[in-house]
């Protein structure tokens, strides 16, 4: 185990590095897609099989395939976005060795109270599953809910009403009416002409 | 050797750091900033499945999950308003972002 823990480890580091460093968003996403492919082995070493597939179908499947595409959408000046990238690089530099050593001086001198044995269980995907659906149903939900905003959200921003018939939603007449709640006397068997 | 919790923990804590490291130096290009955003999600997750697997407690792999859904709504959401914001203006620039006219 510990060959593989030091194998994967190195390269996702050394991959995340590439992804902070390369020039090319198009290489720094799919060297982020390596650290993804890394880190979920890391997960699989660590007996959380069922996380290491989500990590594989949900980021690279999902988001980083996302990132591939609007990076390649837009036509962006690379050499421009590099301005400042010599400036900014000493100080965070030495900002960031700055925190890890105080977090891995956290992390050294605490001694927590805890086996160094992973205990790994046989059914981590039946055991996700007993909690998930019965304590944190309601998180469950809401996750849904978040991700239905999110869509939504993500469409209601990206759509252009160049067509007709497209249906969108009008700031300007939304925020300046005085109420969107209006009384209406309906007629029996004629109903209501909205306007 | 044998490894522990604290190795994952570094392992953590570097790709942490890589993560902020890499929102300070690349203060131009917000696709590199939401890139390293993912790193920063990332180095939690490992820390949450390290704990998860070593105390022996299901509820850490749980968290990660909800943390998983909450990045793929924050990516798309950040990736939605980069187009809108190229539209706009023609390239990506996070400095000039602060005008807040067409």
């Amino acid at each position: 185990m510990a060959f593989f823990f030091y194998f994967f480890a190195i390269l996702s580091i050394l991959s995340a590095v590439c992804v902070i460093s390369v020039r090319n968003p198009v290489h720094a996403v799919l060297f982020l897609i390596f650290t993804f492919v890394n880190s979920a082995v890391l997960f699989i070493l660590l007996g959380a099989e069922f996380i290491a597939m989500m990590v594989l179908i949900v980021y690279i499947g999902a988001v980083a395939v996302l990132f591939l595409f609007v990076v390649m959408m837009l036509d962006i000046d690379y050499i421009r976005l590099r301005q400042g990238f010599a400036k900014h690089f000493t100080l965070g530099a030495i900002l960031c060795v700055v925190f890890f050593l105080v977090i891995s001086f956290v992390i050294r001198s605490s001694a927590p109270n805890i086996s160094n044995v992973i205990n790994y269980n046989t059914n981590n995907v039946k055991a996700i599953g007993n909690l998930l659906y019965t304590d944190y149903m309601y998180a469950f939900h809401l996750s849904g809910i978040l991700l239905l905003v999110a869509i939504v959200g993500a469409i209601a921003l990206t759509l252009q009403d160049k067509k007709k018939g497209v249906k969108k939603q009008n700031v300007l007449k939304q925020l300046t009416q005085s109420s969107s709640v209006k009384l209406v006397k309906a007629k029996f068997g004629k109903g209501v002409e909205w306007k | 050797m044998e490894i522990g919790l604290n190795h994952f923990l570094i392992v953590s804590a570097i790709l942490f750091t890589i993560g902020v490291c890499g929102i300070f130096i690349n203060r131009k290009s917000i696709i590199n900033i939401l890139l390293s955003i993912e790193i920063l999600l990332l180095a939690i997750n490992i820390n949450l499945v390290a704990f998860s697997a070593f105390m022996n407690d299901i509820v850490g792999q749980i968290f990660v999950m909800f943390v998983l859904t909450v990045a793929a709504a924050e990516s798309g959401v950040g990736l939605a308003i980069l187009v809108v914001y190229y539209r706009s203006r023609g390239n990506i620039d996070v400095e000039q972002a602060n005008l807040m006219k067409e």
